[in-house]
């Protein structure tokens, strides 16, 4: 309990170095948008693939669950769409990140810790934290509901695609499912749920890779402790979330 | 100046640095000499503020450097520049952005300003043509100067060498030995090196001290190490068969005779 006390501290007064005035805000710029491209841009390739995929799965399994003369077919397209604004385009997409994006943050600021380049932004004068933590949080907080956006997208036409080529149903029935009884609100609540995940994953990534001590092995566990913990709160937060937004 | 007084550092109850008191004078080369695990890179850090002291003072200048806040702390390490054992440049940045750090982080200059003191300063430690090049494809002895290069661009008062010569060949040792006292001439500026190199410390030794079990055990300059009759330190200089072979023959003990 103490350790888990002692971490927890560790980490807010990480975060309170991370968020102080910036040395340059030029510089901080321009390693934003450069965070934007490596962590945002270069995760558009997975988040699409695995929507598709996860769209059609979504789309065939609610089609072999209401096969029945009384559920209109629509349904398959208005389940489809209810199933990844709610869930899978927020969550599942916040957890693959979780293990791309958290794991590459904790072992790139580990590997500058073990490495002595952190010392030497210190050394320099630079708030290392900040330098290195900011630009992360601000790019994925910007680009993650970009991502999300993607994946609800394609999540749909994977799903459009899947149903149909398996004739399970119609185009039409599909569009006007998805069409049908649309709540705006729910886009909302995905792209908060989305913020939220974005600041766990990266922060907690940067904590884990910003207090390793010691060598590669510390920076491998350092880079499993970041997905590890940053799932379990994003499953956490998952729960929280709904209970605050949706009822 | 730098001035440390009853500096004590121990880390979970376990001393590695007991009462070290010593002045730093600009202009001259400083040697932290000692054995591993004797307490020089801890000290080091102590005096750069990347470990916080139990005990004691770190003077630079008037200045009380261990009782500044964070923002204090900022303003005297824009004069410091720092050579780390493993160089410790950002893999991700090229050579020229490497140097240019610091640059772009604390001065208003234009980017062709910036360009020129670059290029000076890859130019004062013999990097050429590698402006583009990734950390990664520099040799160990590179690395090294293009970290001095980094540490000089903002022309600092205080140059501080982890064991600049780790896993370097003799004779790039010597030049990167030879290019740390001719910057610390050139530009008067307070240079504490860590080594336990006997070449750096006969070569460039203007100031020495000698760390044993995290105390200092005895302090001179390089044309006093040979005839100390410091029974610790002996045993560190002339540990070495070579050495040892040199202090037999100097004294007229040659074997046989």
């Amino acid at each position: 309990m103490l350790r888990f006390l002692t971490q927890l501290g560790s980490y807010f007064l990480l975060l309170k170095k991370v968020f102080s005035l910036p040395e340059k805000p030029s510089v901080y710029y321009k390693q934003t948008m450069h965070e934007m491209v490596f962590l945002g841009l270069n995760s558009v390739g997975i988040i699409t693939i695995i929507s598709f995929f996860m769209g059609a799965v979504i789309t065939l399994q609610t089609a072999y669950n209401t096969e029945n003369p009384i559920y209109p077919t629509y349904l398959i397209g208005l389940g489809c769409r209810d199933s990844i604004l709610l869930e899978f385009s927020s969550t599942i997409t916040a957890l693959i990140l979780a293990g791309k994006v958290g794991s590459n943050i904790a072992s790139e600021i580990g590997t500058m810790r073990v490495t002595e380049q952190i010392d030497a932004l210190e050394i320099m004068g630079v708030n290392s934290a900040s330098y290195l933590i900011l630009p992360k949080i601000i790019a994925t907080l910007l680009f993650n509901p970009v991502l999300t956006l993607i994946s609800i997208s394609v999540g749909i036409f994977g799903g459009w695609i899947a149903g149909t080529s398996a004739g399970v149903i119609t185009s039409q029935d599909y569009v006007y499912g998805i069409q049908y009884a649309f709540i705006p609100y729910y886009v909302t609540y995905a792209i908060i749920k989305t913020l939220f995940f974005a600041f766990i994953i990266t922060s907690v990534s940067a904590f884990q890779g910003y207090n390793v001590e010691g060598g590669s092995l510390e920076v491998g566990r350092a880079s499993t402790k970041a997905v590890v913990f940053s799932s379990v709160l994003i499953l956490l937060f998952n729960v929280i979330l709904t209970q605050l937004l949706l009822s | 100046m730098i001035r440390v007084s009853n500096l004590n550092k121990a880390f979970n109850g376990k001393s590695v640095l007991r009462d070290i008191s010593v002045t730093f004078e600009p202009g001259k080369t400083n040697l932290i000499i000692g054995r591993s695990g004797s307490g020089k890179t801890v000290l080091l850090k102590s005096i750069v503020g990347l470990h916080d002291i139990d005990d004691g003072e770190v003077w630079y200048d008037d200045v009380l450097f261990n009782r500044l806040d964070f923002t204090g702390k900022k303003e005297i390490r824009k004069e410091m520049g720092m050579l780390f054992q493993g160089s410790a440049l950002f893999d991700s940045l090229t050579v020229e952005q490497n140097v240019r750090f610091p640059l772009d982080m604390f001065t208003e200059k234009s980017y062709e300003e910036k360009r020129d003191r670059v290029d000076f300063c890859l130019k004062r430690v013999n990097i050429l043509n590698a402006n583009n090049l990734l950390p990664s494809e520099l040799s160990g002895g590179m690395k090294k100067r293009v970290a001095i290069a980094r540490a000089i661009a903002l022309n600092p008062k205080y140059l501080f060498c982890d064991e600049p010569n780790s896993g370097l060949d003799p004779l790039t040792a010597i030049l990167i030995d030879d290019l740390i006292k001719e910057i610390t001439e050139e530009y008067s500026m307070t240079t504490i090196v860590n080594t336990h190199d006997m070449n750096s410390v006969m070569k460039i030794g203007e100031k020495i001290i000698f760390l044993s079990d995290g105390v200092i055990c005895w302090e001179g300059n390089n044309k006093e190490i040979l005839s100390s009759d410091n029974k610790t330190l002996n045993d560190f200089v002339f540990a070495n068969a070579l050495a040892r072979q040199l202090r037999t023959t100097l004294s007229g003990n040659l074997p046989g005779n």
